[in-house]
C-alpha cells in the first residue's frame, strides 16, 4: 500500500472530526469528535513510521493516545460539575459567564 | 488486488462511515456505538501497517477506556428527551468555511506529494537478530530514547485523575 493511501484516509478522518466538532450542539458528541481527530493524527504517525520504518512515531501514537485518555477523563469531568450546575449538555445554552 | 489493499479498503470504508455515523446520529448512545466501530478500524489499519502493539492498545484503551468512559456519561444525561431536540448548531456559514479551507490546505499538500516536505529516505529495516518484534522495539526506543516524557506522560495522567475526579465530585455545600 503506498502511502498516500494512509494520508487521505487521515486526511478525510480529520475533516469528519471537525465538522462535528463545528455542528453538533451536543457536548458529548463534541468529545467524542476529538477523539477522531486524534485518531486521524495517530494513523498519519503511523503511516509515517511504516513508510520510514522508523519506529519513534509509533512510540508518539502512545503519548498521543495517553493525551486522548487524559483529555477524555478531564473532559467529561467537567461536563459532569457543568451538568450539575446547569441543566443542559448543549454548546450553545452554557453561556453563564456572560451576563 | 491483493490481500492487503482489499483489507486497506474494506477498514476505510469502515472508518469513514462510522464516523459520518458517529457525528450525524441523533441519539448519542448510537453516536458511542458507531465510535467503537470507527476505533476498530482504526486498530486494523494498525495490524496492516505492522503496528501490532498499538493496535492492541487501540482496542484495550480506547474501546475498553475511553469509549466506557462515554457511555458512562451518557447514562447521566436524559437521552430519550435529549433526542428529540435539534441536532445541529446554526452556524453553518463557519463549518462551510473552515471545512473548506481545511480540505483545501490538506489537499494541496498531497497533490503536491512528497515534494512539498522534506523527507528522510526510507532507510532500511534494523537488523534482524537484536531487536525483532514491534513490542520490544518499541519498549526499548520508548525506555531510552523517551524516558523523561514518559514520566511526564505519567505525571499527566496523575493530574488527569485528581482533576476528574475533583470536577465530579459532588460539592457537600450544593444543592
Amino acid at each position: 500500500m503506498p502511502v498516500t493511501h494512509y494520508l487521505v484516509l487521515s486526511m478525510a478522518l480529520l475533516i469528519i472530526g471537525t465538522v462535528g466538532v463545528l455542528t453538533r450542539r451536543n457536548i458529548i458528541v463534541i468529545l467524542m469528535s476529538i477523539e477522531l481527530i486524534l485518531n486521524a493524527v495517530n494513523i498519519n504517525l503511523v503511516a509515517f513510521s511504516d513508510y520510514l520504518q522508523n519506529i519513534n512515531g509509533q512510540v508518539f501514537t502512545i503519548f498521543v493516545i495517553t493525551d486522548a485518555a487524559a483529555e477524555a477523563a478531564v473532559g467529561l469531568g467537567i461536563l459532569i460539575a457543568l451538568f450539575r450546575n446547569k441543566e443542559t449538555v448543549h454548546a450553545d445554552e452554557i453561556d453563564i459567564l456572560r451576563w | 488486488m491483493q490481500l492487503d489493499s482489499i483489507l486497506f479498503y474494506l477498514f476505510a470504508v469502515q472508518i469513514l462511515f462510522s464516523a459520518l455515523m458517529t457525528i450525524t446520529r441523533r441519539n448519542i448512545v448510537y453516536s458511542a456505538i458507531w465510535l467503537i466501530s470507527t476505533l476498530v478500524g482504526v486498530a486494523g489499519i494498525y495490524l496492516l501497517q505492522g503496528a501490532e502493539f498499538l493496535a492492541g492498545v487501540q482496542i484495550i484503551l480506547y474501546i475498553g477506556g475511553i469509549t466506557v468512559l462515554f457511555l458512562f456519561v451518557i447514562m447521566l444525561v436524559p437521552v430519550s428527551e435529549e433526542s428529540k431536540q435539534r441536532r445541529f448548531s446554526s452556524q453553518l456559514w463557519v463549518v462551510l468555511i473552515v471545512t473548506v479551507l481545511l480540505t483545501g490546505e490538506l489537499g494541496y499538500f498531497l497533490w503536491q506529494g512528497a515534494d512539498s516536505f522534506q523527507m528522510g529516505e526510507p532507510t532500511p529495516p534494523a537488523e534482524i537478530g537484536t531487536v525483532t518484534t514491534n513490542s520490544e522495539q518499541i519498549g526499548q526506543v520508548l525506555f531510552s530514547e523517551y524516558l523523561l516524557p514518559f514520566e511526564l506522560a505519567s505525571i499527566l495522567l496523575l493530574v488527569a485523575m485528581i482533576g476528574a475526579v475533583v470536577m465530579a465530585k459532588a460539592r457537600p455545600g450544593a444543592e
